[in-house]
């Protein structure tokens, strides 16, 4: 996860306005009013859940974990799901 | 080695021996020659360059903004509409940082439809950050070329050297071309950096919010007050390369003048005809050719003006509603200065109307009138 | 540290990284994501005002893990060939350089610079994710707009009247090697066109259906859904055109109703059944004028369709005639 950068002023930017690091600072899990929650029992690693998210907030691993840092609480996931494994749960 | 070349040709000249790498324009009468002489010069491969014929001066320039980001020389030529037409990107390029040369045939704006040489098409670009320079002759052209891509590259502004249709675009004059391995030692590969390279990922030109893209502006207003002394060394060496020492503002025969024609472009030439009249019939009269328009040569102005009696600007171009461009210019960078002499603005030869030498001595005898105006019609027919 | 699942159906690497500033179930963030799994590091993006110029994030940070050179609205295509030309004489091998639009910099305002692109086949690929409006700015109609959709500018009572502007045909009469559309609800049918259409040499085009569930007026969970349903009722066929031969890649085997992808979204819950049918009929007959071209294209070219017994005689004997 990088920083957020400090700019004091002109001596800190380059002459065009060029990007100096990324937005992974970010953390866009406060974005949240509904949060997806794994039923692993279910889970068949099928990974689509992974493949859907826009907001890259579920692991590539066996199995696949939602990143709170990061869900936007979309609810693609769950949705998306073929075994109805993830549920969206009122708050964060 | 001395040609004969025309002001079209000259520019393309330029660009070839400056060694522009990408090159992308769109035809515009009267700047058609140097889109078709470069094209040639890419065809039978004695210019190194890739030519992308877009199909608008928009797409022109962008291509060249795109390009030269990616760390190569860039070049495009236009006129009047087209340049118009650019109008949003030159911003763009300025403050993308983008040293981008461009030649503009000054033509004056429809409607009506007219070819003929005014300034307002350029000067409507003043403030998008573009370096500018005036050409009085072809050889100025070529010159201002070369030194346009060294001073861009180094400040990391664009940079445009205008010239006049017809006047300048379709004449014929000895033009003195160095060498090329004389303009390869002045003008050596560009030194890019901030480029767009996967190796090196970032964004360019992202959202910007108040916090900082104030500080761009400062930035980008402090690089064309560097432009200044970057000129003047560039400028130097260029000089001591070809013997032709160019400066930001040019006088002629001011030493003692007492009135003095200010002028640009190819009018500055006929002014010194005028000079050299009027001298003869005993008058102390002198000119001075503003060359670099941005950055505006301001301390030079000061030091040639102050003091003198009158100061008549020959504007051909008008701010409607205020008065003559450079007369503003001027005024401004006198104003409140001990010995600031009355500057006198006569807007003259818009869309292409000659200004001969006895014009030029007509408003400089008019300038000395007392009761001259502030702002001069000249030779309107009302 | 758990593993890398083996059975993965798109690339496991990501050149984007999370943190970035697309709304809930965005199409257009899952749509950049897919396209650069098949586009790998060595790429550059040039993007046009769209909302991709916000959701990369604001100065000074960026999402994605490639250069990404903003550039005005209508100029994307022209930007993409000075970098392409800059990036080659620069001496950078084998760029994969793409101008990355949205509808409205495509079909409206960036036709001009797009067209001449085409028209002189420089090496760019060209990809607009159309959400079919000016989402960005608020959903205001674009030429990309269907009939029928409520946006801020056509408004319930004074839907569009007018059909989306066909960018494929327009496209395809540019004589380019490559033409496709993709949607981001297949994302392997996206990654594996993104993966051919880098490696033609030429103009590329490619437009990727992508929902935007505050545009569509649509709950951001059927992000995908939706778009699912655009291909399978027809109303957005997944299609390449090869040097002018089409090929519908998905023909879906039942005729799904138009009507169940549009009574997901907001943006047409105005409609009557009528207009409905209205819709199912333009769809209907968007479909066989597909199926026409695919075989009428296959034919002239002496190329076999798939499944198609007629024509596959037709090029043998096409073959064995200039052989």
């Amino acid at each position: 996860m990088t920083e957020k950068i400090e700019i004091r002023g002109a001596c800190d930017m380059p002459p065009m306005a060029k990007s100096l690091g990324r937005m992974s600072w970010n953390l866009t899990g406060s974005w949240r009013n509904v949060t997806p929650v794994i039923d692993y029992e279910k889970c068949t690693i099928c990974m689509l859940c992974w493949k859907f998210c826009p907001d890259l907030a579920i692991t590539c691993t066996e199995p696949p974990e939602i990143i709170l840092d990061y869900c936007k609480g979309c609810g693609v996931c769950a949705e998306e799901c073929p075994v109805n494994c993830i549920e969206m749960r009122e708050g964060i | 080695m001395k040609q004969v070349v025309t002001g079209n040709h000259t520019v393309a000249h330029a660009a070839r021996v400056g060694r522009a790498q990408v090159v992308s324009a769109y035809p515009i009468t009267p700047q058609t020659q140097v889109v078709e002489k470069i094209s040639e010069f890419v065809a039978d491969g004695i210019m190194d360059a890739k030519f992308i014929k877009v199909e608008s001066e928009h797409s022109a320039m962008v291509a060249c903004i795109g390009a030269s980001a990616a760390g190569v020389r860039t070049f495009t030529a236009t006129s009047a509409q087209g340049l118009a037409l650019m109008h949003e990107v030159l911003h763009w390029a300025a403050n993308a940082r983008l040293p981008v040369v461009l030649a503009n045939i000054n033509r004056a704006m429809g409607p009506p439809w007219t070819i003929w040489t005014d300034q307002i098409d350029s000067l409507s670009e003043r403030d998008t950050g573009w370096m500018q320079f005036y050409a009085e002759s072809n050889q100025d052209i070529f010159d201002g070329i070369l030194i346009s891509f060294k001073v861009a590259e180094q400040v990391l502004l664009p940079a445009m050297v205008i010239l006049e249709a017809f006047f300048l675009s379709h004449t014929a004059e000895p033009v003195d071309f160095p060498e090329q391995e004389e303009v390869d030692r002045f003008l050596p590969p560009r030194v890019a950096t901030h480029t767009v390279d996967p190796e090196h990922p970032a964004a360019f030109g992202g959202l910007t919010g108040p916090d900082h893209y104030y500080e761009l502006k400062y930035m980008e207003h402090n690089a064309m007050l560097e432009a200044e002394e970057v000129i003047k060394r560039v400028t130097q060496e260029y000089g001591d390369l070809t013997g032709r020492y160019y400066k930001m503002a040019d006088p002629y025969r001011c030493e003692d003048a007492e009135t003095v024609l200010l002028v640009s472009g190819g009018v500055a030439s006929t002014a010194k005809d005028a000079v050299d009249e009027a001298r003869a019939a005993g008058k102390k009269l002198g000119s001075l050719k503003i060359w670099a328009f941005r950055p505006f040569p301001r301390e030079d102005v000061r030091e040639l003006l102050l003091g003198r009696k009158r100061v008549a600007v020959v504007d051909r171009n008008i701010s409607f509603g205020q008065e003559g461009i450079f007369c503003t210019e001027v005024k401004a960078s006198l104003y409140g200065r001990d010995g600031a002499p009355p500057v006198l603005g006569f807007v003259a030869g818009l869309g292409g109307r000659d200004i001969k030498v006895r014009d030029l001595l007509a408003i400089a005898e008019a300038a000395e009138k007392d009761d001259c105006p502030e702002f001069n019609w000249y030779g309107v027919k009302p | 540290m758990a593993e890398v699942p083996k059975k993965l159906t798109i690339p496991p690497e990501e050149h984007m990284c999370a943190g970035h500033l697309a709304c809930q179930g965005c199409g257009a963030a899952l749509a950049m994501r897919y396209a650069l799994k098949a586009l790998g590091p060595n790429t550059v993006f040039t993007v046009p005002a769209c909302c991709w110029s916000v959701i990369d994030g604001p100065f000074p940070y960026t999402t994605l893990g490639v250069p990404l050179f903003h550039i005005a609205f209508e100029a994307v295509a022209a930007s993409a060939c000075g970098l392409a030309a800059g990036l080659e004489i620069m001496g950078k091998k084998g760029v994969n350089v793409v101008a990355w639009a949205g509808d409205g910099g495509t079909a409206d305002i960036g036709i001009q610079a797009l067209s001449g692109a085409a028209e002189r086949n420089d090496n760019i690929l060209y990809i607009c994710y159309d959400n079919e409006a000016y989402m960005n700015t608020g959903v205001q109609r674009s030429s990309s707009t269907p009939w029928g959709a409520w946006t801020t500018t056509t408004p319930a009572r004074h839907f569009k009247k007018r059909p989306k502007k066909d960018l494929v045909d327009i496209m395809v009469a540019h004589h380019i090697p490559y033409v496709a559309t993709a949607a981001m609800a297949f994302p392997e049918d996206l990654v594996a066109k993104v993966a051919k259409a880098k490696d033609i040499e030429g103009m590329k085009y490619l437009q990727i259906f992508a929902s935007c569930p505050p545009g569509w007026r649509m709950a951001p969970e059927y992000s995908v859904k939706s778009v699912r349903l655009a291909v399978n009722t027809r109303v957005w066929p997944l299609l390449e055109v090869e040097h002018g031969v089409y090929n519908i890649n998905r023909k879906p085997r039942k005729r799904t109703p138009v009507a169940e992808y549009l009574k997901l979204q907001g943006r047409f819950a105005h409609l009557t059944e009528e207009q409905f049918e209205e819709i199912q009929g333009m769809v209907d007959r968007n479909w066989e004028r597909l199926l026409f071209l695919e075989k009428s294209t296959h034919e002239m070219a002496g190329v076999p369709l798939k499944g198609d017994k007629a024509a596959a005689s037709k090029g043998k004997e096409t073959e064995a005639a200039a052989g």
